[in-house]
């Protein structure tokens, strides 16, 4: 029954899909105007969802620490709005820019430092980066230490932030999401798979596997700086653990998107992020109290019941029908 | 003809265990020649020391004409010293032609120019290369799909892609149907006549290799034991003792 419709998806050309999506996703916020920020928040599940499946994914590197990028994008542009003492968006502007340049730099640095780490014991280098990395924001005064910061009035009438907010994260996540499947169809993308069947052969191959690593970190980093400026000023308010440096939450979730999706696919971190971020709602709104336990029990399911994500369950069922049909 | 791979005396050692002692041998442009000796002879290990797999403990390593023993393996491969590897490698979860596309010589590149290339670019040549080892049928097929012997292939082929000066060919022929073997020595044969690569063979198969090699050299316990024409290698009574026991 779920087939044809499966088909008629999979006969659509891929623009057709992008310039729908579009439509819609600056249709919503006046479709729903009660859940701007539900949707804005959306986006940047998607963004957290596809900067982490380009090294999780496409690289066969399992990074828990991508949140530190987010983090540093979260105080670069709060400190920025602070202490530069320009009018509102001359600030948000130019602290969205540093945010994006201190999350490469962060990438160039810790890639440097840790790309040359592989499997289980990368996973775990970063791990401790991200949480090292929220200790010491909470130490640190000048941005606010334990107490967080809280970021400047939004200039705009009522109701308007919201909006505000929600086209630019729109448009990060839309940009990100364009420059990801430009990259992947470039010899880049197919470097980074080489890299993750088999590194070794990589480098007798004669790539340049470090630097394509830390390129590949470093993109990432970029958007997820953009993004932390953004959600920052989205929630008003920046705490060091519980925000910025969220490994427990954020940091879980990007895995976990990508992974319900399908990893090392264009789609697959986009329709695990729309699709984890729904239920994670829907639970919050009539599970209340018990919204952790049903996030848990989702999780061991998503493991359990789709290793391979929503599109290697596709491409499995098509698999099976064409051998079927043979 | 000019010496292409001049190794002069490389030592490589394991603790106590010396794999590589002192041991010497060249390949001319153009030519075939063949590496045999006994398993643990320390084959493979020369192989890794010649492609900077590791540091080698003494001796000096000279490719075309400049010394490669302090260098990694990228910068010898990017130079056209290529391998394959006996347990073969390739990329499982991408198809047979991405296997070719990211082997080419321009994928070895920097990341900018990597970033300005198409993923498909080079088609045509990974076409020919892959129809010339018998896969362009499974050219849409993942690596990690095809049997052992077809991964050889397409390891081989790889190799011609990235278009080496000098290829190092780990037993080819093992785990290879005995009926393909003879088609393999053929195109062994015309990779090196027709896309002029020198290769240095390890072979165990000794029909094999004595029907391909022009020059061999046999290595047992880590020393070069004999060196020579196929034919004086064969006849000389050391290379018998150290296969068969002697007497």
């Amino acid at each position: 029954m779920i087939d044809p419709v499966l088909d008629r998806l999979r006969k659509t050309p891929e623009w057709l899909v992008l310039v729908v999506l579009g439509l819609v996703s600056l249709a919503a916020p006046f479709i729903m105007p009660g859940l701007v920020t539900q949707l804005a928040f959306l986006w940047l599940m998607v963004v957290f969802a596809q900067t982490w499946d380009v090294l999780g994914g496409q690289l066969g590197y399992n990074s828990f620490g991508n949140v530190i990028f987010f983090g540093i994008g979260c105080y670069a542009t709060a400190v920025m709005q602070r202490d530069s003492g320009l009018p509102y968006f001359d600030a948000l502007t130019l602290g969205l820019l540093l945010s994006a340049l201190l999350a490469l730099v962060a990438a160039l640095v810790f890639g440097a430092a840790l790309l040359g780490i592989r499997g289980h014991y990368f996973a775990i280098a970063t791990l401790g980066l991200g949480i090292a990395a929220g200790e010491l924001a909470a130490g640190w005064d000048y941005i606010g230490a334990g107490s967080g910061m809280s970021l400047p009035l939004f200039p705009g009438e009522l109701g308007s932030r919201e909006l505000f907010f929600y086209f630019v994260m729109l448009a990060i996540a839309a940009v990100c999401f364009l420059t990801l499947r430009w990259l992947y169809g470039t010899r880049f993308g197919l470097a980074m798979n080489a890299i993750r069947d088999d590194e070794d052969k990589a480098e007798a191959m004669g790539l340049h596997t470090t630097a394509i690593k830390t390129v590949a970190w470093a993109i990432s980093a970029v958007f997820l700086g953009l993004a932390g400026g953004v959600a920052g000023n989205m929630l008003g308010f920046i705490d060091p653990r519980d925000v910025a440096f969220s490994g427990a939450t954020f940091g879980v979730w990007m895995v976990l998107m990508a992974i319900l999706g399908g990893k090392g696919t264009l789609w697959g971190p986009v329709i695990g992020a729309i699709v984890f971020h729904i239920t994670k709602e829907l639970f919050w709104t009539y599970l209340l109290g018990w919204q952790r336990v049903a996030l848990g029990v989702l999780i061991v399911l998503i493991v359990l019941f789709f290793p391979q994500g929503i599109m290697g369950w596709l491409a499995d069922r098509r698999r099976a029908r064409a051998g079927g049909a043979a | 003809m000019t010496l292409l791979l001049d190794v002069r005396d490389v030592t490589k050692r394991y603790g106590g265990v010396v794999a590589n002692d002192a041991v010497s041998l060249q390949v001319r442009e153009g030519e075939i020649a063949g590496l045999i000796g006994p398993n643990g002879s320390g084959k493979t290990t020369l192989f890794g020391a010649i492609t900077g797999a590791y540091p080698v403990d003494g001796g000096d390593v000279i490719f075309n004409g400049a010394s490669i023993s302090h260098l990694r393996v990228g910068p010898i491969v990017r130079q056209g010293l290529a391998r394959t590897y006996q347990q073969t490698r390739i990329y499982g979860e991408m198809t047979c032609m991405e296997n070719m596309q990211i082997s080419s010589r321009a994928s070895q590149g920097n990341v900018m120019s990597l970033l300005r290339l198409k993923a498909r670019g080079a088609q045509t040549r990974a076409e020919d290369l892959l129809s010339f080892v018998g896969l362009h049928e499974k050219r849409f097929e993942y690596g990690g799909r095809l049997s052992f012997g077809q991964q050889k292939l397409l390891e081989f082929a790889m190799a011609l892609m990235s278009e080496p000066k000098l290829l190092l060919l780990d037993e080819p022929t093992a785990g290879i149907n005995p009926t393909l073997i003879n088609g393999l020595i053929d195109r062994l044969q015309r990779a090196n006549k027709e896309l002029g690569v020198t290769l240095l063979v390890i072979e165990h198969n000794m029909r094999v290799i004595m029907n391909l090699a022009e020059h061999i050299t046999c290595l047992a316990h880590g020393r070069v034991l004999a060196s020579g024409t196929p034919d004086e290698v064969r006849n000389d009574p050391r290379v018998l003792d150290a296969y068969l026991g002697a007497q």
